[in-house]
Order: C-alpha cells, then structure tokens, then sequence
C-alpha cells in the first residue's frame, strides 16, 4: 500500500525532472553546452502561465466567453508552451550566439548570469511576494483501498508523458527532427551542407523552453506557490537527471528524470527524509561511476539519440 | 530705557542661541534606528510588516516633533536594510548599520534563522538589539545585548502539545519540519520533548523532515498517514504551511494539522484557501476581536495598508516601543555613541510590566519576556479567531 502510494508521488515528482532534463539534453546534443539558464526558463514559464491563467479567469468572469476550467487549463498550457519558447530564443539570441565560437566555460557562465537576471528580473517586476497559482480544475481526490490518487496527479503524468512521447516523434518523423539530429553529429560541418545552424539553435532553445513551460504550469497546478527562486533547485536536479541519461538521449533524460523521482521519494521512504538528499545524490553518483555517460550516453559523443 | 532693555534682550538671546550651538554637537542631533528585516526572498511579507509597523512608530514621534529624551527632543531616523531572509546577509546588514550608520539600536531580524547570526554580531559590537519575532532560545543567549519581543520555543513547544492533549486528548502526533531552519527545527524538538512526557516515549510516531526550498513532502506525508498518527505538528513558515496542508489532504490525511507562530501571517489564508480553515496554531495576538491599544493599532495598520496586521506587525510595533521605553529611560544622551548603547542596554534590561498590544512583558537576566500565548484557530471565512490564551 505504501509502496504503491509511493509509486504514484514518484511518477507525479518525476514528470517535473523528466521534462525539464528534455531541455538540458536537447540544447546539448545540438551545441555542446548545458544551458543553466534552464531552471529559471522553468520560472519563468510558470509566472508566464499564472499570467495566461488569471487572464483567462478574469476573462470568463466577465462574461468574455465561458470556458470549462479543464479547457482554461489546456489553453494556458499551450499559450504558455508558445510565449515561454520566445524567451528561450530570446535567450539564445542575446546570450548564447555571441559567444558559439567562445570556450564552453564562458557559455556556461553566461548561462548562470541569465538566470540571475531573470530570478532578479522577475523580482523586480512582481516584487517578492510569493504568488498563489490559479486552480483551473477541483481537486478530485479517489481513494482506491489506501492508496489515494488526484485527478490533478494523474493529469500531470499523462501531460508529461505525451509531451515526451510528441518530442521523441518530432524528433525522429520530421524533417526538423532530421536536421537535429544531423546537427546533433557535428555542428560545425553539418551547416555547411546547408542546414542552418541559427535557425536550429533557436528551434532547439523554443522546443527546450517550450516543454520548460510545460513543466512551469503542471508544477503550478501541483504545488500552487510560486517564487522567483523557484528553478534553481530543480533546475539542478533536472541537470543531474539530463546527465544521468546520458547527455543528448531524448529517451535517457525521460527515464533519468522519472528515475530521479523514484530515487528521492524511495530514499525518503526508507531511511530517515533528513538524510534524503544526501542518499539520493549519493546513488545518483555511485551510478555515474559506474556508467560515466549515463545510461544511454556513448563515450565521447554527444549524438542526438532517441 | 526702553531701548536698553530690548538692546539686553537681543544680546541675551544671541548669546542663548549660541550656547545652544555651541553645546549641539556635543549631544547627537538625530537618533537612528536600524531595522534589519527580510524585505525580499522567503518572506517578504515579514518584511513588509516590521517595515510598516516601524514607519508607524515614526510618524508617531514625527508628530510629536520628536523624541524626548531627558531635556532634549531628538529627530529620529529609522535605517531600513534588507537581509533578504538570509542568515549571512542579516550578518552583514548588522554589521553596516553598527559600523557605517552608526544606529544607536536595532530592531530585527525577525526569524530566529538570521536573528541568532545576526544578534552574534551585535553583541560582540555592544549594540542593544531587539528581535520582535525570534522563539528560539539561543538568540538571546548569553548576550547581553540582544533582547526579544516574543515568548521562547521552550514555552511555545509546551503550549501546542498541551493544548492538543486537552483538546483532543490524542496520544500520537507526528511532527514535519524543515531541518535546515532554526526556528523550525528547534520547536519541532521542544515539541517533542513536550509530547513524549505527557504521552510517554515513542508517542511521537513520526518525526520526517525536509529541506528549505523542497515543494514535494508526498513521500514524507505518507509515512506520516500510515504512522497512526493522530495529528500533525508542523512549524513552518506560510509558504509551506500551503504546501503541507495541501498535499496532505490529497493524500488522504483528515485529521486536525497544528502550527505555530509562524503560521500567523496574513498570506497563509492567501496560498492555503479553504484547506486550511478549522486548524489550529499558538502565536502572540489574534487580530479578530482584539481590544483598546490592540484594537486601535490594528485599526490604523488596515486603513493605511489595506490588511489586518500580522504577529510580525505588533510585535515589531511593541519592540520598538520597549526600545523607546529604554531610550527615554536612559533620561539624556551623552553623544558618545558607545556609552549611549551601553545606557541603552542598562535600560532595556530593566523594563518591569511593559503594556504592549501582544501583552504584559518583563525582561528575564537572558533578555527574554515572561508573557502569554494565544491559540488561534483559522475560521471558516479565514479568519484568525482568539482560541484560548495559555500564560507561564
């Protein structure tokens, strides 16, 4: 009983890092560089989606058009998917394409400077109030012998794993997808066949900030207090997740991220939750000794691999 | 003659005018204030609170024309900084205020996660330093220095589990708390303590934790449902008290949830909604049918800033009142920053019956009041009604 209640708030923990390592591990396989500016891409999505949200509310409040709250819901998320992948082109734009041709280092710190000024910016603009996200559905809660379960909880899972499961054929059907992958081989030759680079580095940010969004409003919609900190942890987490699957695997980062949810609530269960972390992170790193390119990462390669 | 006589007035107030000058500045002009509070990062609207509160008392003495101390009125400045709720930062703040502005006394931090770093530092720099909010113990212990507005987790740890014996006259509780926060961790285990002698050890049949900034407790939350608890203790901060509570009742938990001070902010209704009505947590005042000085404070704080107060607001209101008490006390200021502190200090240290809007407060050797707490239960419009009032 325990252990499938537990199951069920892994599955629900794991959404988060599942979708958010997708974005790590997209922009790495196309640019050899971790995007740290992630997590906060992740924030960032999130307030952009209590925005699109409250809109709406207040819109059908005034008799604007009457909406279903399930409807607001999936609006939100798609506008939010929409908007949130401008940010990340925006970011690519002004912090990553000047410095292509810099070390990695350097991207790397403008990727953490990004994400200062966008937790900084974001206290700026709203203040340091915590902001309270809308709930669009009721919570339903069913009670199946023990075990109990969400209607939110099951949303966020399904939402995920059709995200991931959408990403994994993009990648592999379309045209688009091809050119990632081609790119993912080496992005220094690959563009002089003819495949623009810019064009794909920007597609690679909106997709990664896209799902971010994703993750922003379903962790709204589960853990309904939002802050302008709120990427930075999980933002690293989800970093570890990306790295665990193996840097550039689509289907690694999902499984890693799902894993690393296992991992913590598992940890938790078991021993005492004050050493949880400690526990966790430290089988996560027994793990990488064992395989250093995580589990479907290859030896000094960074192919984009589905 | 006439002449003569308006001519010897003239000189004499010359001369008046400038032995007043020549004697001002031996004595200090203006007298500065710090307050050293979390304006941004966990929570801000703790912040907010003591910054209101503080600009009240202001515009009190504004009105007044002054601050009067012996037979001089003093212009009074308050020194505003932010410690962005973080320990080394309220270090820092400490610090400036001390040494570059040179404040006579501080009001602030107000979690005991800053106030004990912070209240360090002013006592080694012999600075009278007030913390309206922080519970636990080791903020003012063994310095002399550092004073408080607010009972001690050691009382406050007591109270809860008592109340919940009495109330309920449940004998399992499980506890969850933040292990990387003071305030938190340190009334978690006075409660326990607590629970343990009245029910007898194990009785606390679960004692899980987490970590600030952890949004998910789903794994910690289902131990404690199948630990057979009867009630959950949590001592949190109001950001997380919404979480709690929230992915509680998700997980199927229907029984009562108790908190502490700490819950008392006017946004823990906000964050929380409806999943929070009908629980119960121990703090300084209830705002909802408060009376006289209490009543009139909570009055003018709502038609200026539009929400009834919170604890943070009264006790920071009546800290820096008991820094005026002391103050006027001192009956003159010499000048020398130094030796003011250190009169100051004198002062503070020997307030008998202090009536502030929380209560009647006396200073302990440690630099603690002896004053009463209050149970609060949240009503069913998400109020914050008087329970009962629990006295040492």
């Amino acid at each position: 009983m325990v252990l499938l209640q537990n199951l069920i708030n892994a599955l629900q923990w794991g959404s988060f890092y599942a979708l958010i390592a997708l974005g790590y591990s997209m922009v790495y396989s196309i640019l050899m560089l971790f995007n740290f500016a992630h997590g906060d891409i992740f924030m960032v999505g999130a307030y952009i989606g209590f925005g699109v949200a409250s809109a709406l509310i207040a819109l059908t409040a005034m008799g604007a058009f009457a909406l279903p709250g399930w409807l607001i819901l999936v609006l939100t998320i798609l506008f939010s998917m929409f908007l949130t992948s401008f940010v990340g082109m925006i970011v690519e734009r002004i912090g990553y394409r000047p410095l292509r041709a810099a070390p990695r280092a350097s991207a790397a710190i403008t990727g953490l400077m990004i994400g200062i000024i966008l937790e900084t910016g974001n206290l700026a603009l709203l203040g340091a109030q915590r902001v309270s996200f809308p709930s669009m559905i009721d919570t339903v809660t069913y009670d199946m012998g023990g075990v109990f379960v969400t209607n939110k909880k099951i949303m966020i899972v399904v939402v995920s794993l059709l995200l991931a499961g959408a990403l994994h054929q993009f990648i592999r059907r379309t045209r688009y997808g091809m050119a990632m992958r081609a790119m993912a081989f080496d992005y220094v030759v690959v563009p002089l066949m003819g495949v623009p680079l810019n064009t794909m580095a920007a597609m690679t940010f909106a997709l990664g900030s896209a799902l971010a969004a994703a993750a922003g409003i379903l962790f709204g919609v589960a853990y309904p207090v939002l802050d302008p900190y709120m990427g930075i942890l999980i933002g690293w987490k989800a970093f570890v997740a990306a790295i665990l699957g193996g840097r550039g695997s689509v289907m690694g980062a999902t499984l890693a991220g799902f894993l690393l949810g296992f991992i913590e609530i598992f940890v938790a269960m078991i021993f005492p939750s004050t050493l949880r972390d400690l526990i966790a992170y430290s089988i996560v790193l027994l793990i990488l000794v064992f395989r250093p390119h995580g589990f479907f990462g290859e030896a000094y390669s960074a192919r984009l691999r589905l | 003659m006439k002449k003569g006589l308006l001519a010897t007035g003239i000189i004499f107030c010359i001369a008046v005018v400038m032995a007043f000058y020549a004697c001002g500045p031996k004595g200090p002009e203006t007298i500065k204030i710090g307050i050293n509070a979390p304006i941004t990062g966990d929570i801000p609207k703790v912040g907010e609170g003591s910054k209101f509160a503080a600009e009240m008392w202001l515009e009190d003495i504004n009105a007044a024309g002054g601050l009067q101390v012996g037979d001089k009125k003093y212009k009074v400045e308050l020194v505003i900084e932010d410690n962005e709720s973080k320990a080394e930062s309220a270090v820092k703040v400490a610090t400036k205020l001390i040494t570059e502005d040179e404040v006579l006394a501080i009001v602030g931090p107000q979690s005991s996660k800053q106030a004990i770093p912070a209240g360090g530092k002013a006592n080694e720099l012999q600075t009278p330093m007030i913390s309206p909010w922080s519970t636990n113990p080791d903020t003012t212990k063994d310095r002399p220095f550092v004073f408080r507005g607010c009972f001690l987790d050691p009382f406050q740890g007591p109270v809860a589990a008592n109340f919940i014996k009495d109330e309920f006259g449940f004998t399992k509780a499980a506890v969850l708390y933040d292990v990387a926060s003071d305030y938190p961790k340190g009334l978690a285990e006075f409660f326990k303590e607590a629970w343990e002698k009245n029910n007898g050890p194990g009785s606390v049949v679960a004692f899980e934790s987490f970590t600030t900034k952890d949004t998910d407790f789903s794994s910690q939350l289902t131990k404690i449902n199948n630990s057979g608890a009867q009630v959950l203790f949590t001592p949190q901060y109001y950001n997380e008290v919404a979480l709690i509570v929230q992915q509680a009742h998700q997980l199927g938990w229907d029984k009562p949830i108790v908190g502490s001070d700490s819950w008392g902010s006017a946004e823990t209704v906000k964050l929380c909604g409806k999943d929070c009505y009908g629980l119960f947590f121990s703090t300084h005042y209830a705002a909802a049918g408060a009376t006289g000085a209490t009543k009139e404070f909570i009055d003018r704080y709502n038609k200026n800033h539009g929400y009834v107060p919170d604890d943070v607001g009264a006790l920071t209101w009546d800290s820096i009142h008991l820094l005026q008490q002391a103050i006027q006390n001192t009956g003159g200021l010499t000048g020398d920053i130094k030796k003011d502190r250190v009169a100051v200090r004198d002062q503070l240290a020997k307030i008998k019956d202090f009536d502030g809007i929380t209560g009647k407060m006396t200073f302990t050797e440690e630099g603690d009041p002896i004053k009463c707490a209050v149970l609060v239960r949240i009503s069913d419009a998400g109020e914050f009604e008087f329970y009962k009032s629990v006295c040492p």
